[in-house]
């Protein structure tokens, strides 16, 4: 067993009361529907609840309920944050209810949904709250029943006393159990003991989502509530000059048109505070079709911006961001992209003496990646509940970090950041994109101004053009071969606008006598923003697709390649700073090699592999494409993956299906270009996604089975299936693919 | 503006708007049936799917002056306790992940069994194409067609 302290987040065991009213507990309380629990179900609802902790809470009855901290936006952690508690708890599955947090962060602490931390931060706290509510279930069955309370056992909600014959049900003791102090310390189970953990366990959410119950932020009501749409500048490089609002506010169903401007002059920006068009029009009326319908009759002048630059004091500490005047145009990005790649940039490692190597070498390779800007396009479009009272606000929206959006809400709006009520709704889909909530700002600045609750919603087009991409990045690989075609030396330039992708200490660095890392950046003012797995969505795909090239040059089996690399990497690895573990890198690239029978491939296919680490973990794809004419049709992906212990497999195994079929589509399709700063798509006729017919025919995901604490599930099998998709295009086609997106127009074009 | 007595889930009920207001937002703003999606309002994304008549249809370019007395079926109405055999399906295989397409994809599902019990791979995916999920889980959704067609035919 572990002990563990519960210092850790100890103010998430403070109770606030430990009688809590009865009845059936839901998340949303606007809408609290029973629809979907039979009447037994109903029945069977405790008439009391008592709260252990702020996770917990157990009923007169035995039932549990549990808050699940933080943002679900698909990930399924409304599933495997609870089975964590449940696990500690020992509690039947089959008897808990969860129950979703609003932000409340000294009970639940950092509640941030985004780099795959999840699961990974939340482990410990989440045991701990299962444990300690075991831990004092178990002293007052001591009490009661005065015996040591090292000869109670628990199961399934049951406190046993062997040798008195004495049991109870959780419920039972709850009462007492509720005013007995949290101890010090709690023991945890060893990994060979759980029962809920590692075993999978259907999606808590998935009736009321394939019955249609409202669970989005889009799907919020409030009585009165008004809807509002925005109007922005129709380019990057544009902001708003004057309004003629009178054709609009003369049509039907129309309340007011308003101006907001999202800060505050003198507040100091958080590195999520991004937002390219700060003053913005909104029009607000009774129903969405009419608000549409208003939106065409604005009339909007706009006027060019002018350079600044400004302070954000983001996690890395203040930096100043450079923000250019001018229209944009994906074609001067190309231009400058090429110009600056082709001169040295900032050295960020470098390891023995790359420059006599290359001098030396038989063989050099150099090849040049890219890749364009994308658009994150949640299903969800952006929107946002606010009501805005006096110095009071409430706020329901789809948003991955809360807790930075907070000060900058406070900030616009006046009022001080505790009078701040947060919902969070289910998010359909964030992928980085919600965790840049200007959008909760503008809604609760409308609510402001018009003295009402309102209902910000993004049209599709204003969702896709308003900023907080992907960014456009560019990479180039050099290699040094000696006369017996081995590896002696590896540079990489990296760079992008308006950021460097780069990751100087991950792998190859490390397996390498001789290597030099470089990057570069260009400022620009289209926004940008975490996209799935950022900077690692792209360079693991030119960093695989070079590797595969390389080791063909040298004549080596690809896997092969990159296990003699890490096994140097293992064995004698050069430089101290090296990112990641070569050990479990090795594992997930053995395990896939095992399970998709990597020597025997399939008549009819061509297959490619690919590896990444990023987010504490690894993964790997074996990828197999077959040639429809000249359309590639993905038959298999066969994926390994080591994120240490694995909470709810099947949930992960969806999650890394999904993964691997968003980076098929985003390599064959993804790109959002530009020109005179206006993006070039508006919708989905027009922006490439992948559909059924493209995706995979079969999934397959294998991993690592270890007892390690678990780290990144979400992003890490995201990355490498660009490099996958690289490899075996190359076989398909006999032609390497360097530049994203690989197929427009059902043509291969990379 | 003008009124229209609409069969919506079995039931007739008036809503008085104008002519143009696509059914999508009538549903979602009128009626409150909040599990018919707005997704990208050009029906190139699925997620307002709904039943006309035996018809799958995207909501979103469905003017509420065109339904006439047809019976318009949404995902709350699709069965009465959750258990259409795709609906069922649908939770056998833990379809969703952010879930917020899935009743637009288990509308066109439904719709697409209704005329073809038994569809092959290809029917699956040509009838499915028009409906995006950004989270990927078309795989998934595969099977659960299959599995549903499976249980239809049973």
């Amino acid at each position: 067993m572990t002990l563990i302290k519960t210092k850790i987040g100890r103010r998430s065991f403070i109770r606030t009361s430990t009688l809590v009213s009865g009845g059936l507990v839901l998340g949303f309380n606007w809408l609290a529907s029973c629809k979907n629990k039979t009447e037994e179900e109903i029945l069977a609802m405790p008439k009391e609840w008592f709260e252990l902790n702020s996770y917990l809470k157990i009923g007169d009855n035995g039932v549990v309920t549990i808050t699940t901290p933080n943002p679900e936006f698909g990930q399924n952690i409304r599933t495997s944050m609870p089975m964590i508690v449940a696990e500690e708890l020992d509690v039947d599955w089959k008897n808990v209810i969860v129950v979703q947090a609003p932000y409340h962060s000294e009970k639940y602490g950092m509640q941030f949904t985004g780099g795959s931390r999840g699961i990974m931060t939340r482990w410990e706290p989440l045991r701990m709250a299962g444990a300690s509510a075991r831990y004092v279930l178990i002293a007052a069955a001591a009490q009661a029943w005065q015996v040591p309370a090292v000869e109670i056992t628990t199961e399934d909600g049951v406190l046993y006393h062997k040798a008195s014959k004495n049991s109870a049900g959780y419920g039972e003791m709850a009462s007492a159990a509720a005013t007995i102090a949290i101890p010090e310390d709690v023991q945890l189970k060893d990994v060979k003991d759980f029962t809920i953990i590692g075993t999978s366990h259907k999606n808590v959410d998935a009736k009321d989502i394939v019955t249609g119950e409202p669970m989005f932020g889009m799907d919020y009501q409030k009585e009165g509530m008004l809807i509002a749409m925005i109007e922005h500048p129709p380019a990057f490089g544009m902001t708003l000059k004057s309004v003629d609002d009178s054709a609009a506010k003369s049509m039907p169903g129309i309340k007011d048109v308003v101006v907001i401007k999202s800060f505050k002059d003198d507040y100091e920006k958080g590195g999520f505070d991004v937002n390219a068009f700060p003053e913005i029009v909104a029009v607000v009326g009774s129903s969405t079709w009419e608000v549409l319908q208003a939106k065409k009759k604005l009339k909007v002048e706009w006027q060019p911006i002018t350079a600044s630059s400004e302070m954000i004091n983001g996690f890395r500490g203040k930096q100043t961001k450079n923000i250019p005047a001018g229209l944009e145009s994906s074609a001067s990005h190309k231009a400058k992209m090429e110009k600056l790649g082709g001169k040295p940039g900032k050295i960020v490692r470098q390891d023995g003496n790359p420059k006599v190597a290359f001098k030396n070498a038989t063989k050099i390779i150099e090849r040049t990646y890219s890749a364009p800007f994308l658009a994150h396009n949640c299903m969800e479009p952006l929107n946002a509940f606010a009501h805005v009272e006096g110095d009071k606000a409430q706020i329901a929206a789809p948003v991955q970090i809360p807790s930075l959006i907070l000060p900058t809400l406070a900030s616009s709006l006046g009022i001080p950041a505790e009078n701040i009520a947060m919902e969070m709704p289910r998010m359909g889909g964030g992928f980085g994109r919600k965790a840049y909530a200007h959008y909760v700002v503008e809604a609760a600045l409308i609510s402001k101004k018009v003295n009402a609750p309102v209902k910000l919603v993004y049209t599709r087009e204003d969702d896709m053009t308003n900023g907080i991409y992907r960014p456009s990045y560019q990479a180039t690989y050099r290699a040094a071969l000696d006369e017996n075609n081995n590896l002696t030396a590896l540079h990489v330039k990296a760079g992008g606008i308006p950021e460097s992708p780069l990751f100087a200490n991950r792998f190859p660095a490390g397996a390498l006598d001789n290597y030099i890392a470089e990057e570069w950046s260009i400022d620009s003012n289209i926004t940008i923003g975490a996209f799935r797995a950022p900077r690692s969505n792209f360079m693991a795909g030119a960093e695989q697709s070079f590797l595969d090239e390389v080791a063909e040059a040298s004549g080596k089996d690809p896997i092969q390649f990159r296990l003699d690399l890490l096994k140097r990497a293992k064995d004698n690895p050069v430089g101290e700073q090296n990112d990641y573990d070569a050990e479990r890198y090795a594992g997930v690239l053995e395990l896939l090699r095992e399970k998709s029978d990597w020597s025997q491939t399939p008549a009819n296919v061509h297959r490619g592999v690919s590896a990444y680490f990023c987010h504490n973990s690894y993964a790997a794809h074996v990828l197999d494409i077959r040639m429809d004419e000249e359309k590639p049709v993905v038959e298999k992906v066969v994926c390994a993956i080591d994120c240490g212990i694995v909470v709810n497999p099947d949930a992960a195994t969806n999650m890394a299906e999904g993964a691997i079929t968003d980076g098929i589509g985003n390599a064959f399709f993804g790109e959002l270009t530009f020109k005179d700063g206006v993006p070039q798509k508006t919708n989905f006729h027009q922006y490439q996604m992948i559909r059924m017919s493209d995706a995979p025919k079969e999934i397959e995901v294998h991993f690592v089975e270890n007892e390690i604490a678990p780290t990144g599930m979400g992003e890490p099998p995201f990355p490498p299936i660009f490099g996958a998709i690289a490899n075996a295009l190359y076989k398909a086609t006999g032609q390497r693919h360097y530049r994203q997106p690989f197929v427009t127009e059902k043509q291969i074009v990379g | 503006m003008a009124k229209f007595n609409l069969n919506i889930n079995g039931k007739t009920q008036e809503v008085e708007v104008d002519p143009s207001t696509p059914m999508l937002w009538v549903l979602r703003d009128h009626f409150k049936l909040l599990g018919t999606k707005y997704g990208c309002g050009i029906a190139q994304c699925g997620a307002c799917t709904v039943h006309l008549g035996d018809d799958a249809v995207r909501s979103c370019q469905l003017p509420v002056s065109s339904v006439g007395d047809k019976d318009i079926t949404t995902i709350e109405g699709l069965s009465e306790k959750g258990d259409h055999p795709v609906q069922q399906a649908w939770l056998e295989v833990d379809v969703p992940q952010c879930g917020y397409c899935q009743a637009g994809q288990i509308m066109t599902a439904s719709a697409l069994l209704e005329k073809n019990p038994n569809p092959s791979d290809e029917e699956i995916e040509t009838a499915m194409n028009g409906n995006i999920c950004r989270c990927g889980t078309y795989t998934r959704i595969k099977k659960a067609v299959k599995i549903a067609a499976n249980s239809v035919n049973a």
